[in-house]
């Protein structure tokens, strides 16, 4: 496997390819390179929407040649957090990545005017996108389907008018219904001028032993569709958790002010399966199809003529939008992620701020001057509709701040108490106890998939773990999952990527390592990415918790401040930090 | 010939569970009969392609999509429907009088055989198909499908099936 990273810069309109064995030796692949390329790339202090930042894609070992792992990860520095970037995305684009050839991807400065790149095998190509700068994220993608070739096997990113307008939470639409949601992507793209990326490829991979490859994929494949490892994934989806989080008193409902969501059961996925879901659908190489898409059939006239919408959901838009803006039916929350997706913004971070602006109206720091009179009020969907298309056009002062995320608005409105980021990063849907809590903080990324808090704490639930434990366990995920991202497999299979499975799956294409070897390489990610993190102004010691996760119950009971001072405390002393 | 040979036990090995009857289809005390894979349900694809990585691994021993025999083609994207395009084995099949050598011989009991020994690469096939289950290699040599059914264990939603038909059925 030649082990090789295309450089493409918009400035200079040029694109190369430079083989880089010794990095992925080193680092592996995905986001063990990518941390090490944003290193290279990426001077200490750059804006994040400047032409000197990168924007890095890359894929592992693994991906396209084994089930399930199916992701590719974006690095770059976010404009959301200031600090790392990066973000996990499925579809067809690593499998497009794996056959065009290109096992990481360097996007470097800033094209003259809207452009696109098209990648077909070794081919490169930056390609005029004026005419449709400005589209809608869908539309960008059915426009460039007719204009490039590879149907069927190719992969279509692209910005929706957020990233163009820079919304700081703005993300990337792969495929149509996966995102580089989360930290602002999309903004990068679009400053940048990139409108779009379009990859496709030809090339197949030589396995060394075919028999040994076809054993091991026999066996991690049965793995995933006959043992009950991913049977979360396969029938209700990630949405079956509403209803399980509702019941724990872990359903983050109106911007945290409550746990639990009385009208959370016509909400819950189940319902969304009986009444709404259309098709699931996979990410090119997963037997699993979590993609859970709804039809949302709304009549426009009296004479029975219908708009029907695809809208793909998961738990974490039915939260953001719909427990956490007290929205109380299906229609309503598709809706709102339609228009998402449409405009191209992190769902997760939409729902935050729209939630944070919400009770910031209700307690009077801003009033219907700011708004613009939209009703910004619990369940008022089309409020919401509209406020989200005026963040994208920045319509004031009031909507251009809350373009810029929760922390700014807060800064300048108040309600800071309420402003419900940790690390600057707007919170997934989860008040399960304090290992959500320091997990989100401490994480990379900031994300609940960084180290899997809230999982920790629901088996805490279970069995009674001490602070010590809790901590332990998020370090073990945080290192393991780094690993794991290197392959860039999809954290839903965590399950049948054991350290063995990848041991024995890394072997068949050549690559032999040892379980020290991996559990080091984990390690290293880990620091190299607290390394950037630092450098750019991340500070654990002086990061803001919202006052709102100690007042409102937890799956766990009220979260005592000292528990998370505590717990961060032991995980500063264990990494080594004090 | 010896290519010929080659593929159809490719394909008795690839389903070492067919058992004693599939591998002795010729027997003549039982009705003739033949193995065909069918798209029993394509509504109920997922787009995971799992069947197409099962073609190519089995067959070609490579990771690939372009050497898969059997097609996932997309209509407008993931949003509209797949489409799932595989050899039917037809009795009368144009692309074996389309092909000028031979290569593309016609089977007594239905669908072709390929002799890649005998194929100029012309393409031809290739356009007499009109399902378009027939797509050129790299090397211009056609690839197709030979009713193995390695795809069909490898869909997680029973799209693919493989079914006796009568030897000398259409």
């Amino acid at each position: 496997m030649l082990r090789k990273v295309l450089y493409i810069d918009l400035s200079k309109e040029e694109s190369w390819v430079e083989e880089r064995q010794e990095l992925f030796d080193k680092w592996m692949g995905g986001t063990g390179v990518g941390i090490r390329l944003l290193q290279e790339e990426c001077p200490a202090g750059t804006d994040p929407l400047s032409p000197a930042t990168p924007i890095i894609f890359s894929i592992g070992p693994l991906n396209g040649i084994f089930p399930v792992a199916t992701k590719t990860v974006a690095t770059f520095k976010s404009p959301l957090t200031g600090e790392l970037g990066e973000s996990y995305a499925g579809g067809r684009l690593s499998l497009a990545l794996r056959f065009a050839g290109h096992e990481a991807i360097v996007i470097r400065g800033q094209a003259q005017q809207p452009s696109y790149i098209s990648i077909n095998d070794s081919e490169v190509k930056i390609k005029d996108a004026t005419s449709i700068w400005g589209i809608d994220a869908l539309t960008t993608g059915v426009i460039l389907r007719d204009r490039e070739p590879g149907v069927g096997r190719r992969s279509i990113i692209r910005i929706g008018p957020a990233g163009e307008a820079a919304v700081r939470y703005a993300g990337v639409v792969v495929d149509t219904y996966r995102h580089f949601g989360r930290l602002g992507l999309g903004a990068v793209f679009g400053s940048k001028n990139l409108k779009a990326l379009v990859v496709s490829g030809t090339e197949h991979v030589d396995v060394p032993d075919v028999k040994r490859y076809k054993e091991v994929y026999n066996r991690l494949y049965k793995t995933a569709v006959q043992t009950d490892v991913m049977e979360k994934y396969h029938d209700i989806g990630t949405s079956v958790n509403i209803n399980v989080l509702n019941w724990l008193k872990g359903l983050p409902t109106k911007n945290f002010l409550l746990t639990s969501f009385p009208e959370g059961e016509k909400i819950s996925g189940e319902m969304f399966a009986e009444k709404h879901l259309l098709r699931r659908l996979s990410c090119a190489g997963c037997p699993i199809g979590c993609v859970h898409i709804a039809a949302l059939k709304t009549a426009f006239s009296t004479h029975h003529e219908f708009e029907v919408r695809k809208v793909s959901y998961d738990y974490e838009p039915i939260y953001s939008l719909g427990s956490n803006l007290g929205v109380v039916s299906a229609e309503g929350i598709l809706q709102l992620i339609d228009v998402c997706e449409r405009l191209g913004l992190d769902v997760m971070s939409a729902g935050v701020v729209l939630s944070w602006a919400t009770e910031a109206l209700e307690n009077g720091l801003i009033t219907s001057k700011e708004t613009l009179d939209v009703p910004l009020q619990w369940n008022h969907v089309e409020g919401y509709s509209r406020a989200l298309e005026n963040i994208v056009k920045a319509l004031n002062e009031f909507y251009a701040a809350l373009g810029r995320g929760v922390d700014y608005a807060a800064k300048k409105y108040g309600g800071m108490e309420y402003a419900m980021t940790l690390g600057g990063n707007e919170v997934s849907g989860y008040h399960t106890g304090p290992a959500s809590i320091v997990g989100q903080l401490v994480g990379v990324r900031h994300s609940h998939l960084d180290n899997g808090g809230y999982a920790i704490d629901q088996k805490a639930i279970k069995k009674p773990m001490d602070m010590e434990t809790m901590v332990d366990e998020i370090i073990k995920e945080d290192d393991s999952r780094g690993v794991f991202n290197c392959l860039v497999g999809c954290l839903f299979a965590r399950g049948v990527y054991t350290e063995e499975n990848i041991i024995d799956s890394l072997g068949t294409v050549g690559i032999v390592k040892t379980k020290e070897d991996l559990q080091d390489l984990g390690k290293r990610i880990f620091e190299e990415k607290y390394k950037f993190k630092v450098q750019e102004g991340f500070d654990l010691t002086s990061a803001r918790i919202p006052k709102r996760f100690y007042e409102t119950v937890s799956s766990a009971g009220l979260v005592a401040p000292e528990t998370i001072e505590e717990m961060l405390r032991l995980y500063r002393k264990k990494r080594g930090w004090s | 010939m010896q290519e010929s040979q080659a593929e159809m036990m490719d394909a008795a090995e690839a389903r070492p569970d067919l058992g004693p009857e599939g591998k002795n289809a010729t027997n003549a005390a039982k009705p003739r009969k033949r193995r065909r894979l069918k798209v029993a349900h394509p509504e109920r694809c997922i787009g995971c392609l799992g069947c197409m990585f099962a073609c190519s691994r089995t067959r070609t021993g490579t990771v690939s999509l372009q050497n898969s025999a059997i097609k996932i083609q997309t209509q407008g994207g993931i949003e509209g429907d797949f489409r799932v395009v595989v050899c039917r084995g037809c009795q009368d099949p144009p692309c074996a009088r389309a092909c000028p050598t031979g290569a593309m011989e016609k089977r007594p009991d239905g669908g072709v055989v390929f002799h890649k020994d005998r194929c100029i690469g012309c393409g031809s096939c290739e356009k007499a198909c009109l399902v378009g289950a027939i797509t050129l290699g790299k090397e211009k040599k056609p690839i197709k499908c030979i009713h193995c059914g390695a795809c069909v264990e490898f869909c997680p939603h029973g799209v693919l099936k493989l079914e006796e038909v009568p030897a000398s059925g259409g």
